[in-house]
């Protein structure tokens, strides 16, 4: 693994408590630039409290959130949106009653440089075509890949350092899986940082750098994606056996 | 190419569905039972659509039999499958509803006949069943009933035997007819204006109601001026259309100063009654503009809206009238305006700081706590020192406006300081609609988690739509102020908030043409909370009728009455892809090779 200086986004020894159930215990976490990570864990193991702290939605009772060596533990949403983090929401989840264009509108929504933004569109519509064709169209009447790519590319027009991918491949049929879990690579090899958090863990792990396993709240697990991939206890809890 | 085979043989086609024609029949007898036991037919009896042959009350029932045959015969035709061919049969299933409806009146008049239930029922009385026996016998209504109701249902079903067409022309001249006939007041008092009285003299009755022959000449020329004018309106459309852009806005822009010039003209034309109305109108149209951004736009349900307009009049009341109880500085309105946007601003602001962290229904209940609360503390004993309690405060001075006055006594000044108001409201609302902030809101309203995610803060994006729709909502209770110079808690039922929704969503939510459509078509004609419609009669069955126009917005026309041009814009082409891609123009396979 090539280590790069100064992580661009990192949890240091955080714990999340929603009232008195405590979520996340201790998680540490490093994201480089230009990584493509995998979080992986079964339900209810704190994968949608791990990015929603990330993201500065629940703030972590102790513990720090990091951003490019920044702490920014209590800084707001939008603070950190401007600073290069984006989620792409499970399932997708567009604006469905407002057009492709609006909703790529509002993944600027921080953004002032007219210029930049123009730039960011054209981007997207040669990364995926099909939302040009659909600019026009209800957000909410797309099928289910063509959504998925107006989500991606709502998350890419906020310009990020770091995308957050809750649940890629949830709720696609598995041929789009597979053409989904490619998008992301496009996406990564332009320079962008994923942080994916994923059931499929053969899938995500055959794309992904390193990856952790939670596990209540904790990680268990923490190593190269090949090393991951071979580990008999992730092999067995993938196999079907409950924690 | 995809292969979707155009043959209409390989589908079955289907004959009338029986079953729905009896369906829709049961469903008419119990409609004109119910609205002969809401007591609509004597209730409107006294007004005339027609003299001397029809009235508002015989047709509430009369529409029964023909809408709903022609509902019944409705089929939906899918794009590819062969249109069933239409034939007499059709006319055979209208009739079986029409005579299903009238049924339903016939069954009433053997039981009002034979029973006597007019302790539950008030309308189950002996007037009823005059009027429904056509001040003859029972028998003979009965027989004419079941002959109207069969033939109006025949003509309902022919409506989709004969070509569009006769649809469209039968559609227009009923609608003309009606219209004119409601219109009256308004129309009347207009010519009037113009100085052409005999032309009314001519057209209505004297006591109400087209002549014969006047609704006959409606009817003529309401089909005669499409046939001529039509294909000139058509002709300057496209061209319009094909303008190029920077030469369309200049013709909109026109368009927009001609139509502004003439609505500020229209009030020296009009009569006190019908400017009296329009002013109210006016009033809700702000009302409902405000809210229609609360709702509409940032989709924050508020049921206690009218919270504001109560806060906007009694500032006003308590700053300009010398009668003000408790503090009585009697500035001047435009002074006292001022004040009036900040004060409601505040109270936006502190009523929404605490609701706006709840979501839906939380959210919709609380906020009609409040618009309660605020009610009571203006009617409450405890501040009766500030505001007067149950007896409000009068004496409320007009606006001087230099040349004039405006006062309620002179309803066109009203009406020209609303429509002022009512500019600047629509100007804001559009502005906004089309903003960075706009957007926000509607990201808010689909979907406020996301929203938040891709750096919206949501809090104090809502507490805007708050805010502005309070400032908006005080313009209207400013001018209402001064318009009726006394202010009493009254005025300020839940019964005004739920109103103003009910205006926004028969309109249509976040679109600023159908809240101003709405306005007019249900305060201007139906009347509202306790301002008269033009159907005055109409009064006292208002709130079955916006709940009945609820409902079916809600299950026919969810986008409301004027839907979004651009919404409708984007469905056409949603429609238009399907339709290619079913007649197999579109090859699915290699979509990414035809961009």
């Amino acid at each position: 693994m090539t280590e790069k200086a100064v992580p661009l986004l990192e949890f240091r020894g955080v714990n999340t408590h929603y009232g008195a159930v405590h979520i996340l215990k201790d998680v540490n976490l490093a994201i480089y630039p230009g990584e493509l990570v995998c979080l992986l864990g079964g339900n209810a193991s704190g994968k949608s409290t791990t990015l929603k702290t990330l993201l500065g939605m629940v703030t972590p009772t102790t513990g720090d959130v990091v951003l490019d060596g920044e702490i920014v533990t209590h800084q707001s949403t939008s603070y950190r949106v401007q600073r290069g983090v984006t989620m792409v929401p499970e399932n997708r989840r567009l604006f469905k009653r407002l057009s492709v264009k609006e909703n790529l509108e509002l993944g600027a929504y921080l953004r002032s440089d007219r210029a930049g933004i123009a730039n960011d569109m054209e981007r997207i519509f040669e990364l995926f075509p099909r939302v040009k064709e659909r600019i026009n169209q209800k957000s909410g009447t797309l099928s289910g890949g063509e959504q998925q790519m107006v989500a991606m590319g709502r998350a890419l027009m906020s310009n990020p350092r770091v995308l957050l991918m809750d649940e890629p491949s949830m709720g696609l049929a598995p041929a789009l899986v597979q053409a989904n879990f490619e998008l992301i690579q496009q996406i990564h090899s332009e320079g962008v940082a994923i942080f994916m958090v994923e059931q499929n863990a053969n899938m995500a792990l055959s794309i992904a750098d390193r990856g952790w396993v939670l596990q209540t709240g904790k990680v268990v697990l923490d190593d190269d994606a090949e090393a991951l991939l071979a580990n008999p206890d992730l092999r067995a809890s993938y196999l079907g056996e409950a924690d | 190419m995809t292969a979707i085979s155009n043959d209409p043989s390989i589908y079955e086609t289907p004959g009338i569905n029986w079953r729905r024609q009896i369906r829709f029949g049961l469903i008419g007898a119990l409609s004109t039972a119910f609205i002969s036991l809401a007591g609509m037919p004597v209730g409107l009896d006294g007004r005339s659509i027609i003299q001397p042959v029809l009235s508002m009350g015989y047709l509430s029932l009369l529409w029964v039999p023909f809408v709903f045959a022609s509902i019944a015969g409705s089929e939906v035709v899918l794009e590819g499958m062969a249109e069933r061919q239409r034939s007499a049969r059709d006319l055979w299933a209208g009739a079986l509803v029409g005579l299903g409806s009238s049924g339903g009146v016939v069954l009433l008049m053997i039981l009002i006949q034979n029973f006597d239930l007019r302790d539950p029922l008030v309308n189950w009385s002996p007037q009823l069943l005059e009027l429904l026996s056509f001040d003859r016998s029972a028998a003979f209504g009965m027989v004419i009933w079941l002959v109207l109701g069969t033939f109006l249902g025949f003509l309902g079903g022919s409506m989709h035997v004969v070509p569009q067409k006769f649809r469209s022309a039968t559609l227009t001249v009923c609608l003309s007819v009606f219209g004119v006939s409601v219109l009256e007041t308004f129309l009347t008092d207009l010519l009037e204006g113009f100085g052409l009285e005999g032309l009314t003299d001519l057209v209505y009755y004297k006591r109400g109601g087209l002549e014969v022959l006047g609704a006959v000449a409606v009817a003529a020329l309401a089909l005669a001026v499409p046939l001529i004018a039509g294909p000139r309106v058509a002709r300057v459309k496209t061209q319009v259309i094909e303008m190029p852009s920077e030469e369309r806005r200049r013709v909109n822009l026109a368009l927009l100063a001609v139509s502004a010039a003439l609505l500020f003209v229209l009030p020296f034309f009009l009569g006190k009654i019908t400017n009296e109305l329009l002013a109210n109108v006016g009033l809700f149209v702000l009302l409902a503009l405000g809210l229609n951004i609360v709702v509409g736009l940032a989709g924050i349900l508020d049921l206690g809206y009218v919270a504001f307009f109560a806060v906007g009049g009694y500032t006003t009341a308590v700053l300009t009238s010398p009668n003000s109880p408790g503090f009585s500085p009697e500035l001047p309105w435009p002074v006292a305006l001022i004040a009036v946007v900040i004060l409601t601003g505040l109270v936006g602001l502190f009523i929404g700081a605490p609701v706006i962290r709840m979501r839906g229904d939380y959210l919709a209940i609380v906020t009609l706590g409040f618009g309660e609360i605020i009610r009571l503390l203006f009617l409450s004993d405890w501040l009766s020192g500030w505001f007067g309690g149950a007896q409000g405060i009068t004496n409320i001075p007009g606006v001087n406006v230099g040349i004039a006055t405006v006062k309620g006594t002179d309803p066109r000044s009203v009406f020209l300081l609303v429509l002022v108001f009512c500019g600047i409201a629509i100007y804001v609302s559009w502005r906004l609609e089309n903003s960075r902030l706009g957007r926000a809101w509607m990201a808010i309203r689909e979907d406020e988690d996301v929203a938040e995610a891709m750096g919206v803060n949501t809090t104090n994006t809502k507490l805007m739509a708050f805010v502005v729709g309070a400032v908006l909502a005080s313009f209207s209770g400013a001018i209402f102020s001064a318009k009726v110079g006394s202010i009493f808690p009254t005025s300020f039922l839940m019964l005004v908030s739920i109103i103003i929704l009910v205006v926004v969503i028969v309109g249509g939510m976040g679109n600023i043409t159908g809240v101003i459509v709405g306005a007019l078509v249900l305060i201007g004609v139906l009347g509202g909370p306790k301002q008269p419609g033009l159907l005055q009669e109409f009064s006292q069955f208002k709130l079955l009728i916006y709940g009945a126009l609820l409902v079916w917005m809600m299950l026919k026309r969810p986008e409301g009455l004027v839907p979004n041009v651009r919404r409708t814009r984007e469905l056409h082409q949603e429609e238009f892809l399907q339709d290619a891609w079913l007649k197999g123009e579109i090859d699915t396979d290699d979509q990414e090779g035809t961009a």
